[in-house]
């Protein structure tokens, strides 16, 4: 049993506050959201914040090819605070531009595959019958394929580039949504109040997207958070693998791949510090999806 | 085809309902292997009939799996009965063409048992009350705040809760927020499954007088559903009770309370706590309700039934009259 | 408390139980000075709306109340023994095996995993050491008392196979079978049906009376109580209102508090014939208070249509008659009778 339980709250708290409330309660996912929040910035004003263009090889000086971390440049222009890789290129740069491509194609490919797998899931969980059936017989198939796998398979079909790998990943993650949102329509959807709109005459569509929607989309946030960190590590995969984006604008797995040849020759750093990157960004959104999981699980929420 | 004057406001005609959805295929694997015993359908209903008048309230009293859940959901139209025909008005309503068929069942609503459950935790009380209304044209935009604020206070809300969730409200509160939201489309009858079954006494008792009140204001019709006879005698005019899915006795709640004729309702009304301060000293069942899967042949009760005879292991009875408007199924009565 | 029979000693005497929780709306005092005793083979019913703090008694008397909360006053003595404050390993041999506990829902009680069997012959074998034949056999007796008619046949059964007024007599039958010398029984018949509630009303009865277990029945329900207890005891709020013999409390109620519940219960109906259709309820008006925010003095004079100022202080119990008291400034007058 737990304590009696009273949250008096202002009037017409809504359900995002009281998230906003719970979420503030652990530090350390405070500091996880703080963390993604750097990482966000930090990649979307990449091209203000990099001392250099890592992708105009013009900026570029192979002379200043594989230098330590607090090297100055040839011209002396500037100062490798993380040193530089084969190309003579500054890896805070390459981290800043690469990390900006692994968020994009992890979030955007994440967003693609929640809306595919989420109305394929809602429709299953909601009207059930063969449709239902047939797309879970899909769903299984899909997730017994290592998801590397499809999206190995998908790219040497397709070639290179960030829209392939988008559809590569979206292609191996959509049946997670579908699966999730189906168990959660099914449940919500026998619940008292999805009948009483069915008796009020709403229509289908209403009582799918103003009803259902929104109650199924708890579980889904929180699965749809995690997934961002493993798109953006299969990216990283697929890149230091070479299926996944083209070498003149590379993403974090790609410039991992590039200094993992140094490695032994200890140059560390063109692999490590992009390797540190892509592990922040995946700990970060770790910790906050595992926050999300808690404030928005309904059972630990009655505590 | 009777006049409509004379038709009830709601009819169920012999409707029966069975459960037992088909195997699927690796239940029929293990089957085949015989991991698996087949499951058979679960007759819930066989053959009710149940006509409801114009400003009746009808008590519908069974213990759990007799099937009146069953039949409160067929009867509103969230569920399809196996056999047998819903009218409404006189009219067959689920023959009718969609559009027809939406615009009579908005007079038919249904009060639900969980507070918590039937309210959608996403919407504000405001939304909740006015969408239906609103999505149907009952009501225009300009005049939406005042008609929430008005039917608030019909259920004895404050209006000035319209904008709050229904996680900050009691179960009470709750209760009479889903009456105003079935209010909101001006319906004719209430179908009220347990309605203040999750409900603290006192709280009960209000939500008690305000049923009675909404029906004296607006000429309600009420399928009151609910295990309590305290309840049921408290709100009903003719109260029904059932007994594994058949109806086993119907009378007007004075007679029934004063001349129950069936053993099964004979034993419910002794067994039924009372606060009068005084030790049980007899049984008046022994034994628990048969499983549905299974139900006994010829009178369901008869193997809890301490008047049973020969006749009741093997023929049904039927519902007969006993008494004007008291009806009662039972092989004793024949004398 | 002090009847007559002073000379036996009670088997549970609670004094000024205070239990409080802490949580982010701040202290919640979900138990206030709460006392009273009970017999052996007596049965005291315990009375009261959601939030009035009467599972939580049940949870304090068992020694289950963890942080946030804690039993911050008074002395819970099970036949003169003090069990506030004991450690965690002498609470377990008490708890299953002196004082025993009945849920409103069996499966608190049985593992869904484990035939019926396993687990009595577990909840012997945690307290006596006995051989398994031994405790199979006490287990088939617990069974039958409970009147479950085919013991054997039970005994093999797991729990999702019974049916839940079966599943609620084994769950008693567990409770039964280490003679323990109070059993707290929380709700245990709300879920199930009024036949099977009342099989299981008239069996707790007898099994108390004959084997001289004392019985905490907690309930929200004044009917079940009027036809099962020797005493009641009313909470609202965290506090008892009413504490007397079954009679004085369902006869002669002299809080507000009390009379509203009785008045507002519809199975009263059932009694008197001027009661029926269309007749109002008396209803209590407003709602019952948060604990977190509760009024200063008596808790409830904010629905009582006979407070006065003078019920801003906490009234004190008064004693209209004996062995009945009542925490009102203006009780109702009794009856002669």
């Amino acid at each position: 049993m737990s304590a009696p339980a009273d949250d008096r709250l202002p009037l017409g708290v809504g359900p995002f506050a009281r998230l906003v409330a719970a979420f503030a309660d652990s530090r350390l996912a405070l500091a996880g959201l703080a963390l993604l929040l750097t990482i966000a910035l930090a990649a979307a004003f990449a091209p203000w914040l990099a001392p250099q263009n890592p992708y105009d090889l013009m900026q570029l000086d192979i002379l200043d090819s594989r230098l330590a971390p607090g090297s100055p440049s040839g011209d002396g222009r500037l100062t490798y605070h993380l040193g530089t890789d084969a190309q003579g290129r500054d890896m805070l740069s390459a981290i800043l531009y690469g990390l900006r491509i692994s968020v994009v194609v992890g979030v955007s490919a994440t967003v693609l595959a929640l809306l595919l797998g989420m109305a394929l899931g809602l429709v299953a969980g909601y009207f059930g019958g063969r449709f239902d059936t047939l797309l879970m017989r899909i769903v299984d198939i899909q997730l017994a394929f290592p998801s590397i796998l499809t999206a190995m398979i998908l790219l040497a079909l397709f070639g290179q580039g960030i829209d392939k790998i988008v559809i590569a990943l979206v292609a191996s993650q959509w049946a997670y949504y579908a699966r999730t949102t189906r168990s959660t329509a099914m449940v919500e959807g026998r619940k008292e109040y999805i009948e009483a709109a069915r008796l009020l005459g709403l229509s289908t569509a209403r009582i799918v997207f103003r009803h259902l929607l929104p109650n199924c989309l708890p579980p889904l946030i929180v699965v749809a958070a995690l997934q961002v960190a493993a798109a953006i590590a299969l990216e990283a995969t697929l890149s230091f693998l070479g299926l996944g984006l083209p070498v003149t604008e590379p993403s974090l797995g790609l410039l991992i791949a590039n200094g993992f040849q140094y490695l032994y020759s200890g140059r560390y750093w063109i692999s490590v510090f992009p390797g540190v990157a892509l592990l922040l960004t995946i700990l970060a959104i770790n910790l906050v999806a595992d926050q999300l999981r808690d404030v928005l699980n309904p059972r630990l929420q009655k505590q | 085809m009777t006049s409509d004057k004379a038709a009830p406001l709601l009819e169920l005609r012999a409707v029966s309902k069975q459960f037992g959805e088909q195997p699927g295929r690796i239940e029929r694997v293990a089957e085949s292997l015989g991991w698996h015993t087949p499951a058979r359908p679960v007759q819930a209903l066989d053959a009710v009939n149940l006509a409801i008048a114009a400003g009746e309230v009808v008590g519908l009293v069974g213990e759990s799996g007799c099937g009146k859940s069953t039949l409160g959901r067929i009867a509103v139209g969230l569920a399809a009965a196996s056999a047998g025909e819903r009218r409404w008005r006189g009219i067959a309503i689920d023959r009718l063409p969609p559009a027809e068929r939406r615009h009579h069942q908005l007079g038919i609503q249904m009060i639900f048992q969980d507070p918590y459950a039937s309210l959608n935790p996403r919407m504000r009380v405001r939304e909740l009350i006015a969408e239906a209304p609103r999505v149907h044209g009952l009501v225009g935009r300009g005049a939406e705040a005042d008609f929430v604020a008005a039917r608030l206070q019909q259920v004895g809300l404050d209006p000035a809760l319209a904008e709050r969730f229904p996680h900050q409200f009691s179960g009470g509160q709750r209760a009479r927020i889903g009456i105003a939201r079935a209010l909101a489309v001006n319906p004719a009858f209430l179908v009220c499954d347990e309605a203040v079954a999750a409900l603290d006494v006192s709280i009960q008792a209000q939500v008690l007088n305000l049923f009675s009140h909404l029906r004296e204001q607006l000429g309600l019709t009420y399928l009151f559903i609910s295990h309590d006879l305290g309840v049921v005698r408290h709100l009903s005019d003719r109260v029904v009770i059932m007994y594994l899915g058949r109806v086993v006795e119907s009378a007007p709640v004075d007679e029934l309370f004063a001349h129950p004729n069936h053993p099964y309702t004979q034993a419910l009304l002794a067994e039924a706590p009372t606060l009068k301060v005084e030790r049980k000293r007899f049984l008046a069942i022994r034994g628990e309700l048969p499983s549905p899967l299974d139900p006994p042949r010829g009178c369901h009760f008869h193997p809890r039934c301490p008047h049973a005879i020969a006749r009741c292991r093997v023929e049904m009875p039927l519902l007969r009259e006993i008494a004007p408007h008291h009806q009662s199924a039972c092989h004793l009565n024949a004398g | 408390m002090n009847t007559n029979a002073a000379t036996v000693l009670p088997t549970l005497a609670v004094e000024h139980l205070t239990t409080r929780f802490a949580s982010r709306a701040g202290v919640v005092t979900a138990v206030d000075d709460v006392s009273f005793s009970v017999a052996p083979g007596e049965v005291l019913g315990l009375v009261g709306e959601s939030g009035s703090g009467k599972s939580m008694t049940a949870y304090s008397l068992l020694g289950l109340i963890e942080p946030p909360g804690e039993i911050v006053a008074g002395s819970i003595r099970l036949k003169g023994r003090e069990l506030r404050g004991l450690p965690e390993r002498d609470w377990r041999t008490i708890r299953g095996n002196r004082i025993a506990m009945i849920f409103q829902d069996p499966m608190m009680t049985l593992n869904p995993v484990l035939r019926i069997d396993t687990q009595m012959v577990e909840a012997i074998h945690a307290h006596r050491r006995v051989s398994r034949q031994a405790a199979l056999e006490a287990a088939r007796s617990a069974l039958g008392r409970v009147g479950i008619a085919a013991p054997d046949e039970r005994l093999r059964a797991y729990p999702h196979q019974l049916s839940g007024g079966m599943r609620q007599r084994v769950a008693i039958a567990i409770a039964l079978l280490n003679a323990p010398d109070l059993i707290i029984a929380d709700e245990p018949t709300t879920a199930l049906d009024v036949s099977i509630q009342a099989q299981i009303l008239f069996e707790m009865q007898t099994l108390c009376r004959e084997s001289g277990t004392a019985l905490i029945w907690i309930t929200h329900d004044l009917a079940v109580v009027a036809g099962l207890a020797d005493r009641v005891g009313v909470m609202y709020a965290g506090r008892i209102v009413e504490h007397g013999s079954v009679h004085q409390v369902l006869e002669q109620a002299a809080h507000p508090y009390t009379r509203g519940l009785l008045d507002s219960t519809p199975a009263a109906a059932l009694a008197p014939a001027e009661h029926g259709k269309g007749r109002r309820l008396q209803q209590i008006p407003g709602m019952p208070p948060s604990l977190a925010d509760l009024p200063a003095g008596c808790a409830f004079r904010l629905r009582c249509t006979r407070a006065s100022s003078a019920c801003e202080q906490l009234p004190a119990l008064q004693s209209p008659a004996p062995g009945h008291e009542v925490r009102c400034f203006h009780p109702l007058p009794q009856a002669p009778r």
